[in-house]
């Protein structure tokens, strides 16, 4: 007696579904960066250019071979061909990596969420050192949010050898994180499918009030004008295609196996290239829309930092040269300060070391991605704002919604491989296979609360997933096209959904997604071999800013370990299944 | 001779006023930071006021409860404002050690502010450290508060999820063990919509033909 297939209610929970696993983190806080390094407005010609090129061809090949084959990553490969089931099994490796280190994230946005119910907000002011004459030295050296986030969240040690304990906060935030996650992915499809309503459209409704409020700020103008004016020298710069390139290739999910595993929950009649297209417009829409905000909340942060330091100047002239309070202003300062220095040279010259050159492009030009953008960066932004308590309980839970819509997708490329497979799910149920691997998920990931736990995550963060997808995505699209072939794909998709191929997406999977991919390996890995010794960013507590360090030697093996146990899987798997099946044809006499 | 008397009292009260004397204090008032349109002008009755309010922190030292007005001088007043001032004991003819000075008007600073409308930023005494306020620190931090709520509410969530999981499936065992087969995929997504494999109660004769099954029979209501 077959089992059904458990399905979506609706086309609609797909769709869904994919958003919130493809809207993730990263179009708030990657993209943001990538754009104002490769040229503002002129980056979105290479992005447009690589979303259809690139992102929608193999967006659509997924999601078309997942509901042909109707199961997860390992057994979709294997029915393409019984060599190839070490793609799945690559794809679930990678995902398992990912899962493990990303739900800190998702602990790090609670601790943080919790904490914005207090005024005032704990990251906008220093704590007194012990004798209650000054602030904390670090916090004085760093900024208060830099101290809130590398003393009182990670408690960073100063380098990854020294690992320090668990912070058991941490560790209570991550279990939490991995309950939600649990609760979440418990019943399969039928509660993910509930979930991904809310997953999908909550970040949209913070991000559209934060759009609001964000324009309406004093000084976003300034970080709106910064971003969209077009450098289009930056056009000709190889690294912006190769950015905008690998943005859309990682941003949209491709290769985990959990677009595979979501399409396989389809009627095998849904159009799945309609899906596509929708999926990945909305995707890099979000990311356009989400970097909107992020420059209005810049443009406010980079003012009023420049405002700040200005004020700072006019109040040490002011006290240097007991001029009257109040009548050194901003449009009068570089008048006074000259005639200042004319006036009293040896006085100015005394002075001069301590005024800061204050420059409102230098405090734009600050650009940060990853943790330290939303950890960082916005909090600092918004511990000006008015209601910042308000805009903080907003910011952190869009964090959350988008950080576990992308845990539902990562879970279920591990859990879909699971339960297809006859062997585990006879013997265990559903509920205790997902919460099997939360739990396993969860006693790793707490390496990542550990003191030197953030220099892991950047490990996971940068070379668990780059290199193994690539390969993975390479030897899926030249798998379907040539092992399964192309035109059988075609017949077979024909027959599914009742469309014909479009010959642009035969062109794409067949020619230009392939060698666009294997440019960008090829330009991975010299840039690996070409940057020698692989380095890393180390928080400085007694001077209050990071530092860059050596990887040591055992750190260098464990990346080498991430990246080959994933790569590894296919040619082994291939292999012995060769070996396999070489054995059987020696055992069984040939029959007449 | 009384004006003689006066001249030299003045000529030698201003020379133990001046700046960067040993027990002299430089003050720096930045009243339009502080009030904007409100400001006040800084004229000699503020000063007034101001000598008053250090005599009157002075007096609340022990030994020091004859302190007058009179005996604190001000002098360099500049447009910033700032001016230095020091406390004397024409008693003994010299001015008051600083310790003690600093000592009074940190422990009155609250009160000096208050007759400026200022605070400790806008009324800076140089070399006077402000004791910064201590943070207010609950007995139990709010975060634990917040995250133990919702921790409880989670663990709740998922129990009841897992036990109607398991009740399911008994209620599933117990009854008829015929499940839909797969190939009629109307029926499939109508039973599994939630989350059980209904079985229709006339599975039993044999197979079903969609056309003939009532309404209400397709919506099982469970």
């Amino acid at each position: 007696m077959e089992k059904a297939r458990p399905l979506w209610a609706n086309p609609l929970q797909f769709v869904f579904a994919c958003i919130s696993y493809a809207v993730g983190l990263g179009n708030v806080w990657r993209f943001p960066y990538l754009c104002q390094m490769y040229g503002g407005g002129s980056f979105l010609v290479p992005y447009i250019i690589m979303l259809v090129v690139e992102g929608m061809p193999l967006l659509y090949l997924e999601l078309a071979v997942g509901q042909r084959m109707r199961q997860g990553s390992i057994g979709a490969w294997r029915t393409i061909s019984p060599y190839l089931g070490g793609v799945g099994l690559a794809s679930v490796v990678v995902s398992f990596f990912l899962s493990t280190y990303y739900n800190i994230i998702n602990a790090w946005a609670f601790w943080y969420l919790f904490h914005s119910f207090q005024d005032p907000l704990p990251w906008s002011v220093c704590p007194l050192n012990s004798n209650r004459t000054g602030y904390d030295e670090e916090c004085e050296k760093a900024s208060s949010t830099q101290y809130f986030w590398y003393r009182k969240t990670l408690n960073i040690s100063p380098s990854i050898q020294d690992s320090g304990g668990v912070q058991w906060e941490q560790g209570l935030c991550l279990l939490l994180a991995w309950l939600v996650v649990y609760l979440c992915i418990l019943r399969g499809t039928e509660s993910t499918g509930k979930v991904v309503y809310f997953t999908a459209l909550l970040p949209y409704c913070v991000l559209i009030i934060y759009l609001v409020r964000g324009l309406t700020l004093h000084g976003a103008t300034n970080g709106l004008a910064y971003m969209f004016t077009p450098k289009l020298e930056q056009l000709a710069n190889p690294k912006a295609w190769i950015n905008a390139a690998t943005q859309i290739f990682f941003s949209l999910g491709l290769g985990f196996g959990s677009l595979i595993a979501f399409a396989s929950y389809n009627q095998p009649s849904t159009d799945c290239q309609k899906h596509a297209i929708i999926v990945s417009l909305i995707n890099s829409s979000t990311s356009i829309f989400a970097s909107v905000v992020t420059f209005s909340i810049y443009g406010f942060k980079a003012t009023f930092n420049y405002e700040s330091c200005l004020n700072k100047v006019i109040l040490l002239l002011t006290n240097s040269f007991d001029l009257e309070d109040g009548f050194l202003t901003a449009s009068n300062l570089e008048q006074v300060k000259g005639y200042l220095a004319s006036a009293f040279p040896g006085k100015y010259s005394e002075v001069l070391p301590q005024i800061r050159n204050c420059s409102l492009e230098s405090e734009l030009a600050t650009a940060v991605q990853g943790t330290g953008l939303s950890f960082i960066v916005y909090t600092e932004a918004i511990k000006n704002m008015a209601a910042s308590q308000l805009w903080s309980v907003l910011y952190f839970f869009m964090l959350l919604m988008l950080g576990i819509g992308s845990m539902l997708g990562n879970t279920a490329a591990i859990l879909t491989p699971l339960t297809d497979s006859k062997v585990i799910s006879s013997h265990l149920p559903k509920e205790a296979i997902s919460g099997l691997v939360c739990l396993v998920n969860c006693v790793i990931g707490l390496v990542f609360t550990m003191e030197a736990g953030n220099y892991w995550f950047d490990i996971f963060n940068d070379y668990a997933a780059t290199l193994p997808l690539l390969l993975i995505v390479l030897v899926e699209i030249v798998a379907v096209c040539y092992v399964f072939g192309l035109r059988r794909f075609e017949s077979d998709l024909k027959a599914m959904t009742g469309r014909t191929l479009n010959w642009y997406w035969k062109a794409m999977w067949a020619g230009v997604s392939p060698l666009l991919i294997i440019s960008l390996f090829v330009f991975y890995l010299s840039d690996y071999i070409l940057t020698g010794t692989l380095q890393y960013q180390a928080w400085d507590a007694s001077q209050g800013q990071l530092v860059t360090k050596d990887y040591p030697l055992y750190a260098l093996a464990i990346i080498g370990l991430l990246v080959a146990s994933s790569t590894m899987c296919i040619p082994l798997v291939a292999l012995g299944t060769f070996i396999v099946r070489c054995l059987k044809r020696g055992d069984t006499p040939p029959v007449a | 001779m009384r004006q003689n008397n006066s001249i030299t009292q003045e000529h030698t009260r201003r020379s133990k006023a001046k700046a960067d004397g040993e027990n002299a204090f430089k003050v720096r008032l930045s009243i339009r930071t502080a009030l904007g349109d409100n400001a006040y002008a800084w004229d000699t009755n503020e000063e007034y006021l101001f000598k008053a309010m250090v005599a009157f922190s002075m007096r609340k030292v022990p030994n020091r409860e004859t302190t007058e007005i009179s005996h604190v001088l001000v002098c360099n007043v500049t447009q910033r404002v700032s001016f230095w001032f020091v406390v004397t004991d024409p008693l003994k003819n010299h001015t008051l050690p600083a310790v003690e000075v600093q000592t009074a008007i940190r422990m009155n600073r609250n009160r000096i502010n208050g007759a400026f409308f200022l605070n400790d930023q806008t009324l800076e005494f140089l070399k006077i450290p402000s004791t910064l306020a201590p943070p207010t620190d609950p007995s139990v931090p709010i975060w634990i508060i917040i995250f133990g709520v919702i921790f409880c509410i989670v663990i709740v969530a998922v129990m009841l999820l897992i036990l109607s999981g398991i009740r399911q499936r008994r209620r599933m065992s117990k009854g008829p063990t015929e499940v839909d087969d797969s190939e009629d995929k109307c029926e499939n997504t109508i039973t599994i919509e939630n989350g059980i494999p209904c079985d229709p109660l006339d599975t039993k004769g044999g197979h079903i033909n969609d056309a003939f099954m009532t309404e209400d029979e397709r919506l099982t209501p469970l």
